[in-house]
């Protein structure tokens, strides 16, 4: 038993019924236990969040400042290879101005909507319309 | 052969007898119970792939068992009476359990060992992206605000007369976990399990019903429009890193909740590293469905109808109900205190989304929030809230079992 239980558990005979009293410390205790623990690790994210960021800001000014390779000439280009279908895919889709991201949330939206599973709809293309 | 006493023996050991003889009445109202439950799987596809298991070992057990000397019955509650009695010479004895047991009390025994919910928090680590909530670390005070159903519900079994243990089992429904709850339960009052699993599963499976008046009740018109902003890309290494410093940290504070946020992180860790996709994909899919088989029709057999139909039932039931309720609006509370600290940033819908119900309880703040702005897209930013409930159930979960184990 750790040292959370040992502040309650004087007041607490786990088998028979509680005083009231005992009770309300008890669920007051634990969810401040519970608040407690989440904050702690949520400082511990911000901590690792703000080391990666920096990190990754480091190599970005990096780059910047790395000075400019010199050109090469480019490589004839070579034809994109299809990409294989995954097994059970029913084919590929069209994309006109739409990220993969949204496309993805687009997607999962209409399957939600419709309640069908994504596996069972086959989309050709998702196009953005200009409103204009 | 004396046929006419055989005929007589027949009719005796039938099942169709035992309704006639000793509560046998109450079999039967259980066994319309289970048709319900499966009615509510099928049908109305409230979490079936567990309820559909529980209601046919609800099923099973009813048909089987009616009093200590039925032979045949796939379930043995007085075999685990004697597990659970100190004073018992079969205290703790597995192998009595196995030596004496049916079919479901062998299976049951990867429940009392607390096997099953553990492996599906490791599925659940496997198929969970925690990306969300490493972006957008402040999605763990939604979790945390979401668990005051827990202690609530946990404070008003107490004034209902149940004792610590059933109140702390109870109470946990409020977590929203099926898999925390049976752990729990199995540990604290497993005399409890039947009524608390199926509270648990149906009102996880009504989130979109209970839910919603309580978001549209506690917040206001502009609260909800909120466009929230996007959240940082997280790096792999984070990810990686997210499974092994939660499993550190949350382990330490709380060692009661090692087997589930054990098993959660390393189904996470397998999901993250890239190393493990086999083990990845094994854990979410095929462990996970055994083990779903396994946990459903056993915890659905601790259902005998002598230990079902009374008034503590009912209590459970009314309990788990506010534990839910209050759940819900601690999240909202906390989501609308935030809205407030951060100049209107924070959309307080994806609060209620703090209680687990991975993925239920994010889609129905994604719902809400696009009712009242079309182009509003909570459903990642509630997913923060979402992953944190999992961690916060199991740790109202280890604060439980330390005081009250």
């Amino acid at each position: 038993m750790n040292f959370f239980a040992l502040a309650v558990v004087k007041a607490v005979d786990s088998g028979t019924k509680m005083e009231i009293g005992d009770a309300a410390i008890t669920a007051i205790f634990g969810y401040a236990v519970v608040f407690f623990g989440l904050v702690l690790l949520m400082a511990v994210l911000y901590i690792t969040g703000a080391i990666f960021s920096n990190k990754e800001k480091k190599s970005a000014e990096k780059e910047k400042t790395a000075p400019a390779k010199p050109v090469e000439t480019a490589p004839a280009p070579v034809p994109k290879p299809e990409p294989v279908l995954a097994k059970g895919s029913a084919g590929h889709i069209k994309l006109h101005d739409v990220p993969d991201k949204e496309a993805a949330m687009i997607m999962a939206i209409v399957a939600d909507t419709l309640q069908t599973p994504l596996n069972e709809l086959h989309f050709i293309s998702i196009k953005e319309v200009n409103k204009k | 052969m004396d046929i006419l006493q055989t005929l007589t023996d027949l009719w005796e050991s039938s099942g169709f007898h035992s309704f006639l003889v000793d509560g046998g009445w109450k079999n039967l109202i259980m066994i319309v119970v289970a048709c319900a439950l499966l009615y509510l799987g099928i049908k109305k596809k409230f979490e079936p792939l567990l309820l559909v298991g529980i209601a046919f070992g609800c099923l099973l057990v009813n048909l089987s068992y009616f009093t200590p000397e039925s032979t045949d019955a796939l379930y043995h509650p007085e075999l685990w009476s004697a597990f659970l009695d100190k004073e018992s010479e079969f205290y703790h004895s597995y192998g009595h359990v196995m030596a004496n047991g049916g079919l479901l009390d062998i299976l049951y025994i990867g429940v009392k060992a607390g096997i099953y919910p553990s492996l599906i928090f490791m599925g659940v680590g496997a198929m969970t992206d925690f990306g969300p909530l490493i972006s957008n670390p402040k999605s763990l005070l939604l979790g945390a605000a979401a668990q005051m159903g827990v202690f609530l519900a946990f404070f008003g079994a107490v004034l209902l007369g149940f004792t610590g243990n059933q109140a702390a089992a109870i109470g946990i429904i409020g977590g929203a976990d099926g898999p925390t709850a049976i752990f729990l339960t199995t540990k604290l009052a497993p005399e409890l399990l039947g009524p608390i699993a199926i509270a648990a599963y149906s009102y996880m499976a009504l989130i979109p019903m209970i839910q919603p008046p309580l978001m549209r009740l506690l917040t206001t018109e502009k609260e909800r429009k909120v466009k929230m902003e996007q959240n940082r890309v997280v790096s792999k290494t984070e990810k990686i890193l997210f499974p092994i410093i939660v499993a550190m940290f949350v382990i330490l504070l709380l060692p009661s909740t090692a087997p589930l946020i054990g098993c959660l992180m390393l189904g996470n860790l397998w999901r993250e590293c890239g190393v493990t996709e086999r083990l990845s994909d094994t854990v979410q899919n095929a462990l996970m469905n055994i083990v779903t088989v396994f946990l459903g029709i056993s915890v659905g057999a601790t259902t005998a109808a002598d230990s079902f139909l009374n008034l503590q039932t009912l209590f459970i039931i009314l309990l788990g109900l506010t534990a839910f309720c209050f759940s819900t609006v601690g999240g909202l509370l906390v989501g609308k205190l935030m809205y407030v600290l951060t100049g209107g940033k924070i959309n307080p819908l994806i609060g209620s989304a703090g209680v687990s119900a991975v993925p239920m309880a994010a889609r129905v703040s994604q719902v809400e929030g696009q009712k009242a702005n079309p182009s509003n897209f909570l459903l990642m930013h509630a997913m923060g809230p979402n992953v944190a409930g999992v961690i916060g159930s199991a740790i109202a979960a280890g604060f439980l079992l330390a005081v009250f184990g």
